[in-house]
């Protein structure tokens, strides 16, 4: 079998997800074995014309951002969106709530209109994304496994259960006794529930589950005597873009 | 050759971010020569503002995955100074071992898998699988080590869960920090081993002076705390960094440029050891010695090895600290401060890996923040990058296009730019008029 021609692209974001797929050390070289990677600005300097599949970081902030999306849409077969950013819009988002004129103003001052900037958006705004790998960071194994799938032909299995069911696996004292706010109950699972293992509150990294028990999760924000713009504020650090599309999907 | 050159490099591989180069030479002088910064930028400074006291450090941790221990320390810093907070020292010692780490895992990544591929003549640090495994399989070993060390102590490699505003949600066990000291002393054969392969590597032979600023310590080899201190004979204490420290944007690039006593300056793991040289481990110093690393080095492509005397300098000095947290005993009381949201401005300066690192905080009295202002060490690099640059390509006008293309990719390199704090990099286009 070909191994398929991979490239991995960063748009606006930390690089935090290509850093995490280096930080895959164990399996790194199997990977690199299974693949062929034609392009990653973190450790390669190559470039291709097409691309079996494009891991796609970052969302999109800029025209030249635009432009580029739509040409790798183009060229790539199968878009996996990798990380909150590409995904949700993420943290980028937290611009918009200012509009980007008040944000270039406050940041660069009378120097903004040196500035390309435009409404942040995730990805699937302007391409068809076939699969999302979510999460700040994302989990570098459920990137692995979406590749393997890829490879072998089979649909990734990404969770749509909130992050409690894994937290209670994992034997955790519910963070909501220890008086931190928390979005487990929920947000997609898949990460193990790795914020609340430490003791910190879920952010919700990874999006809201398509049928979240919104009721249940305001009761027991009551219980704890919190109100649900305690919970926006955090809920808006990932999903600040993502409002709209979420409470459509509720219905 | 090269009486008329156009460069344009867009985007760079194998630094963390993008950036273009461009250089017009006519008549075998250097007409104009930009190295620009077309990433998006991110807005931070916006983003903060309204935020509590305890989101900052989750938020700006995003600014860079590559250096998230970095900005998460500098911003529970800051908020820390600003609202009086006082984190014991068993918090202090945690964070210097996390820090170490981070510095470790992005050296490990810079030395071996971006810069080293230059040294064997190859694209990337795929075809050193096949020739070179051992250069390869050490450095996925003592990055694994490090960041295992970051995941241990943090909750995760990337973006920390567990340092914050105050001190750690969550320690470490006893038996954790055994766990990490074996690990520790298990990668020393990998660094003597890196410190043969090392040696073999030619270095350019590149000179500029320039300023090196760093943050500097009575005791320690500063990486988490420190006054600010420059080469060129200054010191200050951290929270005045603005009598010295300048930042003006520029219209080539969303990354401001920065400049203190002259026109550029340069930050990272030369300036670091320019400044703190006598401050390394004593091993550390031997590993200097035996790659020809002498203070003051003002050669920028030996910054790789600054980095990896840094590596070496960061394993022992993490041995030391675990020694000193397990005679002190782990204490769950001493894991968190005592925290009063209220107003007041706090400056958070540290030693990312790619150079000084500043956040600069202002609350509100409901402890939310005012007004906000971070930079970024490779901001502070820029200009100097561009002098560099300068210096080089006027002596090298009669190599190759490619030789000149590729040696201006490696000094970039040498930076070890991480420019997704505001950018990323560079693609080689060479026109000849």
């Amino acid at each position: 079998m070909n191994k398929p021609k991979v490239g991995v692209f960063g748009f606006t974001g930390c690089g935090g997800c290509q850093l995490e797929i280096l930080n895959l050390e164990d399996q790194l070289l199997d990977l690199v074995n299974a693949i062929e990677i034609v392009h990653f600005t973190e450790l390669v300097t190559e470039y291709s014309d097409t691309y079996e599949i494009a891991l796609v970081e970052g969302s999109i902030t800029t025209k030249h951002g635009v432009e580029r999306i739509k040409k790798i849409g183009n060229i790539a077969k199968t878009i996996v969106a990798i990380g909150a950013c590409a995904v949700t819009g993420g943290l980028n988002c937290l611009k918009n709530l200012y509009g980007p004129e008040k944000a270039k103003e406050l940041v660069y001052g009378d120097k903004k209109d040196w500035i390309d900037s435009i409404e942040v958006k995730p990805i699937d705004a302007y391409v068809k994304v076939d699969y999302y790998a979510r999460g700040c960071p994302p989990n570098r194994f459920e990137i692995v496994d979406i590749i393997r799938s890829l490879i072998v032909g089979r649909k990734p299995e990404i969770p749509n259960y909130p992050v409690c069911i894994e937290c209670k696996r994992n034997g955790n004292t519910c963070v909501f006794e220890l008086g931190i706010t928390c979005m487990g109950p929920v947000s997609r699972a898949g990460c193990n529930s790795r914020c609340p293992n430490s003791v910190s509150g879920c952010e919700a990294c990874r999006g809201v589950i398509d049928d979240p028990n919104v009721n249940a999760h305001k009761d027991l924000l009551s219980e704890y005597g919190l109100t649900v713009e305690d919970i926006m504020e955090g809920f808006n650090l990932y999903n600040a873009c993502k409002g709209k599309t979420i409470e459509k999907r509720d219905k | 050759m090269a009486n008329n050159l156009n460069i344009e490099v867009s985007p760079l591989a194998r630094v963390e971010g993008h950036g273009d180069l461009i250089i017009n030479v006519k008549d075998k002088k250097i007409e104009k020569l930009m190295f620009r910064i077309p990433e998006s930028p991110r807005f931070f400074e916006a983003m903060l503002v309204g935020r509590k006291h305890d989101e900052p450090s989750h938020i700006t941790s995003r600014i860079c995955g590559i250096c998230s221990v970095a900005h998460t320390c500098a911003s529970i810093k800051a908020t820390e100074k600003a609202m009086g907070i006082k984190p014991s020292q068993q918090t202090i010692k945690l964070r210097k071992l996390i820090y170490h780490h981070e510095n470790v895992q992005s050296n490990v990544l810079h030395v071996y898998f971006l810069a080293a591929p230059d040294f064997f003549g190859v694209g990337s640090v795929i075809p050193l699988i096949e020739t070179h495994p051992e250069v390869v399989n050490i450095a996925l070993r003592v990055k694994k080590m490090a960041n295992d060390m970051v995941r241990i102590i943090g909750g995760r490699a990337v973006h920390p869960i567990r340092t914050v505003a105050g001190g750690f949600t969550k320690l470490p066990t006893e038996e954790e920090m055994i766990k990490m000291k074996e690990m520790l002393e298990a990668c020393y054969p990998d660094l003597e081993k890196s410190l043969e392969i090392l040696r073999t590597l030619k270095i350019p032979e590149f000179e500029r002076k320039t300023e090196y600023i760093s943050i500097s310590d009575t005791s320690d080899y500063a990486l988490y705390d420190g006054n600010i201190k420059s080469t060129d004979g200054w010191e200050i204490d951290d929270q005045n960094y603005l009598d010295k420290i300048n930042e003006k944007v520029v219209q080539h690039s969303t990354a401001k440029h920065c400049w203190a006593s002259r026109d550029a300056f340069m930050v990272g793991a030369l300036a670091r050891f320019n400044n703190n040289h006598d401050k390394l481990t004593d091993n550390a110093k031997k590993y200097t010695e035996e790659l020809g690393l002498v203070a003051p080095c003002y050669n920028t492509f030996m910054n790789n090895i600054a980095q990896f005397v840094e590596i070496v300098h960061s394993v022992d000095d993490s041995i030391r600290l675990i020694d000193e947290i397990l005679e002190d005993g782990l204490d769950e009381g001493k894991a968190m401060a005592d925290i009063k949201p209220g107003a007041g401005r706090g400056v958070g300066v540290v030693e990312a890996p790619r150079g000084l690192l500043i956040h600069d905080y202002t609350y509100n009295d409901k402890g939310r923040v005012e007004k906000a202002n971070m930079i970024i060490p490779t901001g502070m690099n820029y200009a100097n990058i561009e002098k560099d640059m300068h210096a080089l390509v006027s002596t090298i006008l009669d190599k190759s296009e490619d030789e000149i293309r590729l040696a201006c990719e490696m000094l970039i390199r040498a930076y070890d730019p991480c420019i997704s704090c505001s950018t990323h990099f560079l693609k080689v286009k060479l026109i000849n008029k």
